[in-house]
């Protein structure tokens, strides 16, 4: 028996993974057309590569990196670049993107292999990585040459995988444990060897036995690599809970992950690291949870980036009579959609949609009665209500002093909220206002 | 095609996308219901009249939150229970004998000025229903203080006067106390059961205790404000409450008389009017025993839960803000600092 970690606080809302959890991941269709856009990283925008007209092939670069925290982008098909202009993505922003039209040869470029991929230097591993665009794919997007590359005093002596997937709904990284354990920890490996870290830990949700099991068997021989179950708990997955939970290690207020000497990656980042560095295959598809009461066949599919979501909802039956919400990402933290021509981007986890029994009518709210529910599930230690009430009254300086700044948006005090307050927004609203 | 917008709207919103369950109306609806053993308890021992007094403060409370939200054209909210539950506790601590003016004029204070002229739910300062009979008991100090024998007899309209419990400890003492109810174990049964003079509804503490029993498996109230108000009120009383010097008092007699329990677990647990922090409500509970039991012992009036409430009620907000909770990763930025 393994121990069941967790951190403090939290919430147990109903994880719905039912709907796709037992579906094996299945390669969607080659899109006739793609959306890239040049910015799906936190960062600088990649530089435009190509012009219209120009014949790209798959894994092509078709951006480049501008700035040290930026990240290069690639075509994910071949074809012929038709347009270069702003188009919207799925966070709700106008971004320059490169579209290409198929020509339905799927021909890739030459991928630089390393069968001896161990061998390779940290700094080699991390051009691999940089090169082959990889970013967090855990929805923030942060490139992942940088979070490996922390700066001389923040010694790192810990990698976390986190395989928790606490968001409901969502079972992509479920699927690629249960599907590619070998390779989640030959990621693992990689990821520890570019830090010169000889401990490394898998964190996934009890909810997940054959993950827990497969991962375990895959890890069995590494010594190095020690697998922990975590408690069913939103939101488990978050960096600093997770950190908390495994290592029982506190993220200061405002710090980062490398501040207590650890670095955290995602599952399906780990193995397009893997890919990466063993096969020099750049990040041009992830697999994609596309579920809800309000889609006719709930899937795990492999999706080019560049998809659109209306091309991906098609193949999955389309939506059913009655779905009102399209959300990119999972329940708690996703973005609602007004249009379904958005790209799947990298750090596209899930395509959600809710039908009408699922989905919460929350227009209306009432003053907040400081019931204290939000005060008992926020995992940072906040007292939302007073937040609340403060922003809804423009004391957004004030709010600072109740650390504005340490709230992530995870959506657990909106989540147990009896008056139905739009939690999240305001702390956006104050966010925008004041400056940390 | 399947995924055509204009043939499915899709709703935008920021998120989290899904809630829970819980609502402000099915957490008032659960209070009431939490009230009702207590209520029929008062009903079987104080007949008709429980009844009429509830009844017409609930009228009342419902009534003018309505056409007070009306008038102002304001979001109506009289049936999220509220309002309702201000009027069944206000009736709950009325003498079951008062002229039904009394209940009329105590709801009418309870909502409107104490709550809505504060803006309504989740702004009011004090606890509504307090307030209210703070003001019937300091305009109709004679009124509020003539109590019923309990008669357990539905239609025994004839019903006689006499004295709490309370009032007989504080005028003539606990030998006297004992006289009247016998001896020890049977005064204790009385004030389980409800079977004493007292408030319509704050008689029975078995059937109190069963409500908050709901609540608190509810988990819509927690131990915090209850367990610390009550151990207060008992340690206080075991140490002070003696006629024979220091730790001579006995605890269960304050415990079950007078309103305590209708206050510790219905009252002074207002989420409004109490404060957030869990640390905050311990200390909210001690200070409403402390003063619960500086009133029974030292003060002019017989039963202080009222009192106390009110009065903590003004500290709510300055105890949140001595009490924050405790911040991830608050420890260690201060070690940075230095």
């Amino acid at each position: 028996m393994s121990k069941v970690a967790t951190f403090e606080r939290g919430i147990h809302p109903k994880y719905n993974k039912e709907l796709s959890s037992g579906k094996s991941i299945t390669p969607a269709k080659l899109p006739q057309r793609v959306v890239i856009p040049l910015s799906q990283h936190i960062g600088a925008p990649a530089k435009c590569e190509v012009k219209i007209g120009d014949e790209v092939k798959k894994g092509q670069v078709i951006g480049s990196p501008a700035g040290f925290v930026s990240s290069p982008v690639h075509s994910s098909i071949s074809g012929k670049v038709i347009a270069i202009a702003d188009f919207p993505t799925a966070v709700g922003r106008l971004v320059p993107s490169v579209v290409i039209e198929s020509d339905g040869k799927d021909e890739a470029v030459s991928f630089k292999e390393n069968p001896n991929y161990m061998n390779l230097s940290a700094d080699e591993i991390k051009a691999a990585i940089k090169d082959a665009g990889i970013v967090g794919m855990g929805g923030a997007a942060f490139p992942t040459n940088v979070k490996l590359s922390p700066p001389k005093e923040k010694p790192i002596d810990t990698v976390i995988l986190n395989g928790a997937e606490c968001e409901p709904y969502l079972t992509a990284d479920h699927r690629l444990m249960v599907e590619r354990p070998k390779d989640v920890v030959e990621g693992l490996k990689i990821i520890m060897r570019s830090l010169g870290v000889n401990k490394g830990y898998i964190g996934i949700e009890e909810n997940k036995p054959d993950a827990i099991a497969a991962i375990k068997s895959a890890a069995s021989g590494e010594s190095s690599i020690e697998v922990h179950t975590l408690e069913i708990k939103y939101p488990q997955g978050a960096e600093k809970m997770l950190i908390k939970a495994i290592k029982n290690r506190e993220v200061p207020s405002k710090g980062l992950p490398m501040d207590v000497g650890v670095v955290v990656q995602n599952i399906g980042t780990a193995i397009a690291i893997y890919e990466a560095v063993r096969f020099g295959k750049p990040l041009i598809e992830r697999v994609v949870t596309v579920t809800g009461r309000g889609i006719k066949e709930p899937r795990n599919m492999m999706v080019r980036v560049g998809t659109l979501l209306s091309d991906v909802i098609d193949q999955c039956g389309g939506l059913v009579e009655g779905a009102v919400k399209v959300i990119s990402g999972g329940p708690m933290m996703g973005f609602a959609q007004w249009t379904l021509d958005v790209p799947v981007t990298k750090g596209t986890s899930g395509i959600l949609v809710l039908s009408e029994e699922e989905y919460v009518s929350s227009e209306e709210y009432f003053a907040c009665i400081r019931c204290g529910r939000c005060v008992d599930v926020c995992p940072m230690g906040l007292n939302p209500s007073m937040l609340s009430i403060l922003i809804e009254k423009g004391h957004y300086e004030e709010a600072k002093d109740y650390n504005l700044y340490d709230c992530f948006e995870c959506g657990s005090c909106a989540y147990v909220c009896p008056a139905k307050r739009p939690m999240v927004q305001f702390m956006r609203l104050a966010k925008s206002q004041v400056k940390p | 095609m399947a995924t055509d917008v204009k043939s499915h709207p899709l709703v935008v919103s920021v998120s989290p996308h899904v809630r829970d369950e819980e609502s402000i109306a099915k957490i008032m609806w659960t209070v009431n219901f939490a009230l009702l053993p207590a209520f029929i308890m008062s009903v079987y021992y104080f007949g008709p009249r429980a009844v009429y007094v509830t009844g017409l403060c609930i009228l009342t409370a419902v009534l003018s939150e309505h056409l007070f939200q009306k008038g102002l054209n304001r979001k109506i909210t009289s049936t999220d229970g509220s309002a309702f539950l201000t009027g069944l506790l206000l009736g709950m601590n009325l003498p079951p004998s008062v002229p039904f003016y009394i209940p009329i004029v105590g709801s009418l204070v309870a909502v409107v000025i104490t709550k809505m002229l504060f803006g309504g739910l989740g702004y009011n300062i004090f606890n509504p229903a307090l307030v209210g009979r703070a003001f019937l008991l300091i305009s109709w100090p004679k009124l509020m203080t003539i109590w019923s024998t309990p008669t357990a007899q539905f239609l025994a309209m004839d019903a006689k006067t006499t004295a709490t419990p309370l009032g007989i400890l504080k005028e003539e003492g606990a030998v006297k106390l004992m006289e009247v109810f016998g001896d020890k174990m049977s005064l204790y049964s009385h004030l389980l059961l409800g079977n004493r003079a007292g408030s319509i509804g704050e008689t029975s503490a078995i059937a109190l205790l069963i409500g908050a029993a709901i609540l608190i498996y509810k988990k819509y109230i927690t131990w915090h404000i209850p367990f610390s108000f009550l151990g207060t009120v008992a340690v206080a009383a075991w140490i002070f409450g003696g006629k024979g010097g220091l730790f001579t008092g006995d605890p269960v007699i304050h415990l079950l008389s007078g309103g305590l329990m209708l206050g510790a677990f219905f009252m002074a647990t207002d989420y409004v009017t109490c404060p957030t922090i869990k640390k905050g409500q311990i200390i909210f509970g001690i200070g409403c025993g402390a003063i619960t039991m500086l009133i029974r012992l030292k003060g002019g009036f017989p039963e202080g839960v009222m009192f106390a409430i009110l009065l903590m009620n003004c500290f709510a907000p300055l105890i949140d803000r001595g009490v924050a909770p405790k911040m991830f990763g608050a420890v260690k930025k201060k070690e940075e600092k230095k």
